[in-house]
């Protein structure tokens, strides 16, 4: 098993570099201008000395150099500085990421939004799980009942419904008419953990975005983990542990989940990077100044470097967790082995 | 022991017997696939949507361009069913054409990648040599994150094709080849599957053994037991494909604004859900029930197709 | 399942983690040290503490929305309007327009002028004079070195978008502490330029030390934290997200009470609509900027009595250009090269005849609303000190179809082969390739002028390219707006200043953009007059206002009537307030909206 994954990580490295080239050649071929969004006030000429200072008449080649090198060794270095309060050799001359839009690191603005996004996204893939696992087992328990008919019609539902559809009808329900819940996300409300009305106001920005996409989480997952379980309930072995007598608690919670949750689990670990692309849409329409919001001005603003290092984070994510997701169903399955 | 006028009689009967009840693989799917009642409202669901989006801007009064200025952002009423947009343009005549469109795309998408993803997966489970460096250009693939590189792509050659084909054309080939292009992994990764446990069944081995050329094996034998895996995946692949151009639509970057696609009417009427509903509640609904109806069909033919369910 | 379990429990707790990160997170990710520390210290001061004389700083927070967020707030490294307004709450110019078009000195005594003494006979220099004990927000004094500071910081970087701002200036001196002497290359009669506006604000010389010529856009602690003269001084910001002020202790208006607001949080992202209806449904907005929503969107919304919207008008016209050059695809190299002559765009009779046929009212109405828009058939739409709105045009403010059409049949364009379109004298088919960004709006405009032309026999593509591109300097794009691989192009500009002296520049024939000359230039019709370039001449020479005026008026005609551009729009910046904001007058347009934040109250 170490040494799979071992092995793994060093095929992931050049993968990772290969898609980072593979991004950077579609980037650089994008018709974008960063400054184009500047007023039509200033003249060409200064236009082409702001491109020329920014890099952007440089050859693709050189930019995705610089690019790599201030990615794969300046960034890294930096964070370690950060985290641990040590210097590690020239760090006032080390060449960071700058976004062509903000002239700030983009790591930085990166750290920065990702309490939002995870907030939001994160606590809806939770409660996706929650709420997903236990229907669709007792969907698949009780096959063709009036609870698996009822749950597998919702959950139809919900997957088929687009998440940006529900999700205007929540906020003009909810924020518009009702006036319950505020339409904008504050990404500098900081929550007192020992102040309930902090913690309330933070709950009442977040309920919308994550009951929409919870929703929606669960959908897919229940169907999935019903139709897991039901392979399984199908099986000799638990025809076996029925007529030896075993409790049915025993026999669905020891035999029957332990064989399911597998490919739910690995289900689960290959979404966790899915969140990011969910991010987008979502963000856009509650207006969560995210990760995924983030992405969309910097593509709409052709902010090269931010989209640049924004996406090769993405698939770092997709490679990683494509990873855990393996090794999880190694662990957790034991025909499986690796060596 | 059975005398052979006796053996005869009984491969008569038998024979008799067979072509009585003819009962042919398709015929098997066909009832598994009645009886599943969601799939049954979903195949009703979709040729009305279908009807009504091709048959219906023939029979209904309204033209989706025409502009009346005096009546813009009606409620529905009996003579604008679904009311009118800021141009005073019928929303019902707008939506019945867009759903061409969101139909289109989603069967064109769909289409394309599948016929790259069992393509793929095929060449990659039958031809070990090709397994691995397909395998690893999945896995690259899947690893790209999609939605911003669609993002970037649309915007880098949405002019170009349009120079090239037209506006029309060239924007629905743009929109179609990326979806097609960046969704045929699963159904590799199915396929490959279903391929590499074929290749060992006896009957590949039988038909091998007696001399059959490597094509005749992959489309007579190999292909067309893949074909379950692959249908399931295509059904599902319409309704992946119009939520996805849905989306792209709705963000701004899909089709342009005189092509009235689902996503581009909610698009155009998302401010204006609580003054004139309507144009948001159609298309959307639409989208929802096409997707929806397609998911259950696919979920119908799943059933059907899975030879387990069917002995039952 | 121990196993699985345990994998749950770590994954929820690294979630659970991250998330308190985010609890207790939000001062310690921006501020990086206290290299231009102001003296208030954390997050945001206690408003209610007694600040130092009057009561200034008593009114609590007001929150402003701009869906577009400052990505930055030094004006001087991003020009975007965004950044502009986000940075005015701190740094502040020599002098500022008021709404009304009129110089008002901000950190100078006085404008000055010719009788004051403070523009020299010759026009070849100009002398500021700053009022009287100024204070930075960290206490030290303003002094004309920072004047001179700022002028070397612009013009010494090229990342510096204003430095048109100080084009034609061949130096600037502080006499002494308090006096600043801008001499220019040649005679200047109208010499606000520099320093004047939000455009080109004064920097503080001790902080921007060490961000000279490259290390410019490497200072992001000075970037985003600039020490500026305004009411309020920056305590919190996340660029392209939410910026967080609180009231200058040493701001000058302090002594008067001003500024009422103890703190400001400008809140950023989700789209104009989103703006709107936080400020007039939702209330949680006190003022929303740039609402470009449609007027059947926005009324409603406003009728709701929650708030009201005010309407800046300044100089921003939506106009399509009439290209003057050849952008047949045929011509290869040649497209819209100012040598080339466009078939027929060039006749009198067919530009008046396609202005004459657009509904101007109905396009207002649909895609503008009143307090957005105004019909227009000038290019320079505005009365100010010194240029005026030209009448002239005025008979284009009526649709008249048959008056169009008569235009066309006298000149010869008939419909020879009968599909309802007409051919030039040559046969040519008057076919318009109309060509704007991608925009809800203007793609109504487009939707209502091309059936307005098919009435009058003439037929329109419409194209619509990505903002990006269309506004994007790519050479080797065809989609862009300099390129005019078009026969129409579609968009608004305006001028940065109520006076029409550089603005007018736009369209002489020195200015004339060439395809093989990489586009450089601002004269996007390729349009080109003897008789213009004359006049214009004068226009730089006038010093008389009402000479002024009246050239602005005659250039105006010229470009009209001469067939550079059609009008269609004036518009206006629409904001939108709450009810209960008061002090706010009118809406400018011509300098920075939070131009009087200091007098901004909320009423009980």
């Amino acid at each position: 098993m170490g040494r799979y994954i071992i092995r793994r990580t060093l095929i992931a490295i050049p993968t990772l570099i290969a898609i980072s080239f593979v991004i950077f050649l579609i980037l650089d071929l994008a018709p974008g201008d960063p400054t184009a969004q500047l007023p039509l006030t200033i003249p060409p000429d200064v236009r082409e000395r702001l491109r020329e200072s920014l890099g952007f008449n440089d050859p693709m080649l050189l930019r995705w150099l610089k690019w790599l090198q201030q990615m794969a060794i300046n960034e890294p270095l930096n964070m370690t500085e950060q985290i641990f309060g040590i210097t590690i050799g020239d760090s006032a001359e080390r060449t960071r990421i700058l976004s062509w839009a903000s002239r700030a690191p983009v790591v930085d603005t990166i750290i920065e939004r990702i309490p939002q996004t995870l907030w939001v996204l994160g606590l809806a893939f939770i409660f996706g799980i929650i709420i997903a696992i236990p229907v669709g087992v007792i969907s698949a328990y009780k096959q063709y009942s009036a609870f698996d008919n009822i749950g597998t019609f919702i959950s139809m539902v919900g997957y088929s419904v687009p998440t940006f559809f529900t999700g205007l009808l929540a906020i003009v329900i909810f924020s518009v008419l009702l006036g319950w819940f505020p339409s904008f996300y504050s990404t500098t409300h900081s929550v007192d953990w020992s102040n309930w009305d902090s913690i309330w106001t933070q709950i009442k920005q977040m309920i919308m975005p994550v009951a929409v996409l919870s929703l929606f989480n669960a959908a897919a997952l229940s169907r999935f983990t019903r139709s897991s379980v039901l392979d399984n309930l199908n099986e000799e072995y638990v025809r076996t542990a029925r007529s030896k007598g075993l409790r049915e608690n025993r026999v669905m919670f020891r035999h029957v989940m332990r064989n399911s949750m597998i490919p739910v689990v690995t289900l689960i670990a290959l979404q966790i990077p899915g969140i990011f692309a969910g991010a987008i849409i979502t963000e856009e329409i509650f207006r969560v100044n995210g990760l995924g919001q983030y992405l969309i001005t910097s593509i709409q603003g052709a902010d090269v470097p931010a989209v640049q290092t924004l996406t090769f984070i993405f698939a770092a994510l997709t490679v990683l967790f494509n990873l855990v997701a393996d090794v999880t169903y190694g662990i957790l399955d034991p025909r499986i082995r690796y060596d | 022991m059975a005398t052979t006028q006796e053996r005869t009689d009984q491969t008569t009967e038998a024979a008799a017997v067979e072509t009585s009840k003819h009962r042919s693989l398709w015929s098997d799917v066909w009832r598994q696939f009645r009886r599943h009642k969601g799939a049954m409202i979903g195949v009703f669901l979709l040729t009305v949507i279908v009807l009504a989006c091709f048959v219906g801007p023939y029979i209904y009064p309204w033209h989706p361009e025409v502009q009346d200025l005096t009546i813009t952002n009606l409620s529905p009423s009996w003579e604008h069913p679904a009311g009118t947009d800021s141009l005073g343009r019928d929303v019902l005549a707008r939506v019945l054409v867009g759903g061409r469109i969101s139909l289109a795309v989603g069967i064109v998408a769909m289409l394309i990648g599948t016929i790259i993803g069992a393509g793929l997966g095929i060449l990659a489970g039958y031809f070990r040599l090709l397994d691995g460096p397909l395998m690893r250009l999945t896995d690259l693939f899947l690893a790209l994150p999609i939605l911003p590189l669609l993002l970037v792509i649309i915007m880098l050659f949405r002019d170009r094709l349009r120079n090239l084909f037209g506006p029309e054309m060239g924007i629905f080939i743009l929109v179609v080849s990326i979806i097609g292009v960046t969704s045929w992994m699963q159904t590799a990764r199915i396929v490959r599957g279903d391929v590499l446990s074929i290749k060992k069944k006896e009957f590949v081995l039988a038909a091998h053994s007696i001399g059959t050329k490597q094509r005749r094996m992959l489309m007579r034998h190999i292909f067309p037991n893949t074909l379950s895996p692959v249908m399931v995946s295509a059904a599902l692949g319409v309704a992946v494909a119009i939520i996805t151009e849905s989306a792209l639509s709705f963000l701004g970057l899909g089709f342009p604004s005189d092509f009235p696609t689902w996503g581009r009417l909610l698009f155009e009427s998302k401010d204006f859900l609580q003054f004139a509903p309507a144009r948001v509640i159609w298309p959307g609904v639409l989208i929802s029930l096409t997707v929806l109806s397609v998911n259950f069909i696919g979920d119908g033919l799943r059933d059907a197709l899975d030879p387990r369910l069917r002995s039952k | 399942m121990k196993r699985i379990k345990l994998l749950a429990l770590l994954a929820v707790l690294a979630l659970v983690v991250a998330a308190c990160g985010a609890g207790d997170g939000d001062g310690d990710t921006t501020t990086t040290g206290d290299g231009g520390a102001t003296p208030t210290t954390g997050d945001s001061p206690d408003p209610t503490e007694p600040p130092t004389g009057g009561n200034a700083g008593e009114g609590g927070e007001i929150i402003l929305q701009q869906w577009q967020p400052a990505t930055l707030l030094n004006p001087f490294l991003s020009g975007g309007t965004k950044e502009l307004l986000a940075s005015s709450l701190v740094l502040e110019p020599l002098a500022e327009y008021s709404p009304e078009g009129e110089l008002v000195p901000a950190l100078a005594a006085d404008v000055p002028t010719v009788e004051n003494g403070g523009i020299s006979e010759d026009f070849t220099s100009v002398t500021w004079t700053l009022q009287e004990g100024l204070l930075w927000s960290d206490g030290t004094p303003v002094t004309a070195e920072d004047v001179v500071f700022t002028y070397e910081y612009c013009t010494g970087s090229s990342d510096c978008t204003q430095s048109s701002f100080f084009s034609g200036i061949a130096s600037v001196e502080a006499v002494d502490d308090v006096t600043v002497q801008i001499n220019f290359e040649s005679p200047q009669p109208f010499p606000y330029n520099a320093f004047v506006t939000y455009q080109s604000p004064v920097l503080q010389a001790a902080q921007f030390a060490d961000c000279m010529a490259e290390a410019a856009i490497t200072c992001t602690e000075q970037n985003e934290f600039p020490i500026g003269t305004g009411p309020y001084v920056v305590t919190e910001f996340r660029t392209n997200d939410t910026a967080v002020y609180s009231f200058n202790e040493n701001y000058r208006g302090v002594a008067e009470g001003q500024p009422f607001f103890g703190t400001v949080t400008i809140v950023g992202g989700g789209d104009a609509e989103a703006s709107a209806r936080a400020v007039l449904q939702t209330d949680e907005a006190d003022y929303g900027w740039n609402l470009q929503v449609l007027p059947d969107v926005l009324a409603p919304m406003e009728a709701e009595g929650n708030g009201v919207l005010l309407g800046a008008f300044a100089s921003n016209v939506e106009r399509l250009m009439v290209n003057q050059t050849d952008p047949d695809p045929e011509l290869g190299d040649q497209r819209s090269e100012p040598g080339t002559e466009h078939p027929f765009l060039t006749d009198p009779a067919v530009y008046q005849a396609l202005s004459l046929a657009i509904d101007r009212q109905a396009i207002n109405d649909v895609a503008y609303g009143d307090f957005a828009g105004r019909p227009t058939c000038n290019v320079w739409p505005a009365d100010t000190a010194t240029a005026a709105a030209s009448t002239n045009n005025d008979d284009c403010l009526t649709q008249d179809i048959a008056a169009a059409n008569a235009l066309l049949d006298e000149a010869g364009y008939e419909d020879t082969d009968g599909d309802g379109i007409r051919e030039t004298p040559d046969g040519e088919p008057l076919f318009i390739l109309y060509s704007t960004s991608t925009n809800n709006v203007r793609q109504l405009t487009q939707d209502i002028v091309k059936a307005n032309w098919a009435e009058i026999g003439v037929d329109s593509e419409l194209k619509n390219v990505d903002a990006g591109v269309f506004f994007g300097g790519d050479s080797s794009s065809p989609d862009t707006y300099q390129a005019f691989y078009a026969d129409i192009e579609m968009y608004t500009n305006g001028s940065g200043s109520p006076d029409a002296g550089t603005y007018m520049g736009n369209w002489t024939c020195d200015q004339v953009v060439s395809p093989s000359e990489n586009f450089g230039g601002s004269n996007i019709a390729r349009w080109c007059r003897e008789d213009y370039d004359a006049t214009y001449a004068e226009l730089q020479a006038a010093t008389d206002p009402e000479e002024r005026k009246a050239l602005s008026i005659e250039l105006n005609d010229m470009t009209i009537q001469g067939g550079a551009m059609i009008p269609i729009t004036w518009r206006a910046s629409v904001s939108a307030f709450g009810n209960d904001i008061q002090g706010v007058g009118d809406l400018n347009g011509w300098d920075s909206e939070y131009w009087n934040i200091e007098d901004w109250t909320r009423s009980e």
